[in-house]
């Protein structure tokens, strides 16, 4: 891995202008990814991670919008580029993976003409050299008599193979980051592992980097470098998934993996994190899990912590506050 | 494919007979066709005859039968009005409704369609508020007084265009034509409007409608995250996918203007098929009342069919015969 991150996010505020007052989605979010590293982002429904994602491929539904911050890729701003522009970059810079396959697809149209119709927006190919690269990238997908299929409608795949189709699509114009928003939570959890492992795979091959949203902590373990842990809009921690996972510094995380059962021994209960996340209208003063955390403390009422270095991580926790702490 | 033709086919049976059986029982329900063939002197033996002549003696089912017999040879008896064969006057009035519900139909598409993808893509400019407040008026104002204001601004005013009839027609084989003359063409202007305007706000509201539903759909949304251009999104992936309700709704509705020209016709004594029916109405002419009902039917059952096949030319989803979802 370089030292220049491929994609940089800064400071990124996403903002609902609503009848009853402006919603911040989005809230001072940080982070960065390297050239080929795989992100996985948690958190719990609503914490802002497809957030994050329809913000870096410019697709925010109306009517959100970036009130904030940066996003870099390859050091070139693109959160204020021009549609058209934009859309240059959509599929051949950054490929993106939706959560449904089912519905993800134009049933309309054969696989073939949608992989054909993406590579030829992109790239300078011609039609007959289009086919044959869709054709190879049915293969690389794992999908069996790929010459055949090229020409079948999606509703004549199962969900698994429709998502194969899917990763095709988002990869075929060879971009650089991929942003998979939930890419296994529709399917049968036996296809789950082979999806993520393909996903892996081809990821890995191409250099691709990749920003993996999801909820299966399992899905990150396996497959991410590092994790960033999602709260009510703000990323709580950030690090190595190793570290996040066994050394979990912010309290919010240590709840979220206190919550996974073990496999290595019983449990009488599961451990879990009182209360909920609030609601956008709602985010309380100060840090937005001081209400639920275990360890609170006068500041996390007042003041809103940044991420903090914890030495492997960082989290956005006071606890980490060395100067406060030092002093 | 073709063992679905003849399955449709084969249900547009009973739906052509059920409305012959009520085609048929106006013969025996409004007014007497024997009565009104003798006039005011007749005798007795007459009478009889008459009856013996029309078969109006015979079984209930045996005179349905003839009649289904002779419709399907499209031989519906003689106007009692005009005296002559009612196939040979539908056949002549034909072909001027045919022209004027295409034309209308055709205007209700060409316009209809791009004014609702405009509307559905930019809703909130003020060309789309100006559509969709036009395409309120074309919905709730009556035909017959759209008719009479173009008459009143076109002919009256600024008397462009004729306020009725066809203008000049040339016949091609049986087949009457305004196409290739100006004043017919000239003619078919307002009727056209009037009859096309309510579908085209209604294909207008459709599609527009539509459009909305399939740009907040998922494989809309994935199409941009490939980064197609607006063109391909719009047109090749969005608007495809509204084709199926449009064309259900554009094809019924092609029917209705057939079979509900009859306003338009009276408001610009468009000598039609509509203007034909309601003279008849007037004096109970059955003949040609049953004919009019039947081909009306057969109008709407040949659509239908039309529609069915446009779905699987559309939607390769209905092509079931092709395979089923494979396993993966």
């Amino acid at each position: 891995m370089s030292d220049a991150p491929l994609l940089e996010v800064k400071d990124l505020r996403v903002e609902f202008p609503t009848r009853r007052g402006t919603l911040v989605a989005l809230d001072g979010v940080s982070f960065s990814i390297a050239p080929g590293e795989v992100l996985g982002v948690v958190g719990e429904s609503g914490a802002g991670k497809s957030m994050t994602g329809a913000a870096i491929i410019g697709l925010l539904e109306p009517p959100g919008r970036i009130a904030g911050g940066e996003i870099r890729l390859n050091g070139r701003r693109i959160d204020n580029l021009p549609y058209e522009q934009m859309r240059r970059v959509r599929g051949r810079e950054i490929g993106a993976i939706f959560q449904d396959p089912l519905t993800t697809l134009n049933p309309l149209y054969t696989v073939g003409h949608q992989l054909i119709e993406t590579m030829r927006t992109h790239l300078d190919l011609s039609a007959a050299e289009a086919r044959a690269r869709a054709i190879s990238w049915l293969e690389m997908v794992g999908i069996p008599a790929a010459a055949q299929r090229v020409d079948s409608y999606p509703h004549e795949f199962s969900g698994g193979m429709r998502q194969r189709v899917v990763i095709a699509l988002a990869l075929c114009a060879e971009p650089k980051l991929v942003v998979a928003d939930e890419p296994t939570t529709a399917l049968d959890v036996s296809i789950q592992a082979q999806v993520i492992a393909l996903l892996k795979r081809l990821a890995r091959e191409k250099g691709t980097s990749m920003m993996l949203v999801t909820h299966d902590m399992g899905v990150i373990a396996e497959t991410a470098d590092r994790v960033a842990v999602m709260y009510a809009g703000r990323i709580a921690e950030i690090g190595p998934v190793r570290e996040v996972v066994k050394h979990p510094k912010h309290p919010y995380t240590a709840g979220l993996m206190a919550s996974i059962p073990p496999l290595d021994r019983k449990v009488e209960h599961l451990a879990q994190i009182e209360g909920a996340m609030p609601r956008l209208s709602a985010i309380p003063k100060g840090c937005a899990f001081n209400p639920r955390c275990p360890k609170v403390f006068d500041r996390c009422r007042h003041e809103r912590p940044d991420l903090m270095d914890t030495g492997a991580t960082h989290a956005a926790c006071w606890l980490y506050d060395k100067v406060e702490n030092y002093a | 494919m073709f063992a679905f033709i003849v399955s449709r086919l084969l249900q547009a049976i009973p739906v052509m007979l059920v409305v012959a059986l009520i085609s048929f029982a106006m013969f025996a329900y409004v007014g007497d066709p024997v009565a009104i063939m003798l006039g005011q002197d007749f005798t007795e033996a007459q009478r009889a005859k008459l009856v013996q002549d029309l078969g109006l003696d015979q079984p209930f089912f045996v005179q349905f039968l003839k009649f289904v017999a002779n419709a399907a040879q499209g031989e519906f008896g003689l106007s009692y009005r005009l005296s002559r064969p009612v196939a040979e006057l539908i056949a002549e009035r034909a072909p001027a409704t045919l022209e004027l519900a295409f034309c209308a139909a055709g205007l209700a598409l060409v316009v209809g369609v791009p004014m609702g993808v405009y509307t559905g893509l930019y809703r909130n400019s003020w060309l789309s508020r100006l559509f969709l407040t036009f395409s309120l008026i074309g919905v709730s104002l009556p035909t017959f007084l759209i008719g009479i204001l173009l008459i009143l601004v076109f002919s009256v005013w600024l008397g462009w265009l004729p306020s009725f009839g066809r203008g000049e027609v040339v016949q091609l084989g049986w087949w009457s034509t305004g196409f290739l003359t100006w004043s017919g063409i000239k003619a078919l202007i307002l009727p056209s409007i009037t009859l096309g305007l309510f579908q085209l706000t209604l294909i207008m509201r459709l599609v527009r409608a539509e459009m909305l539903e399939v740009l907040r759909t998922d494989y809309i949304k994935f199409a941009r995250a490939r980064g197609l251009g607006n063109r391909a999104v719009h047109f090749g992936h969005a608007l495809k996918n509204t084709l199926v309700p449009v064309i259900t709704i554009a094809g019924l509705q092609l029917g209705a203007i057939i079979a509900f020209a009859i306003v338009t016709e009276t408001v610009f004594q468009w000598p039609g098929m509509g203007l034909l029916f309601i003279q008849s109405v007037g004096v109970a002419d059955i003949p040609v009342m049953a004919a009019y009902l039947m081909l009306i039917a057969a109008v709407f059952v040949t659509i239908n069919l039309v529609v069915d096949l446009l779905y699987y030319a559309v939607d390769p989803r209905l092509r079931v015969d092709r395979g089923v979802a494979r396993g993966h």
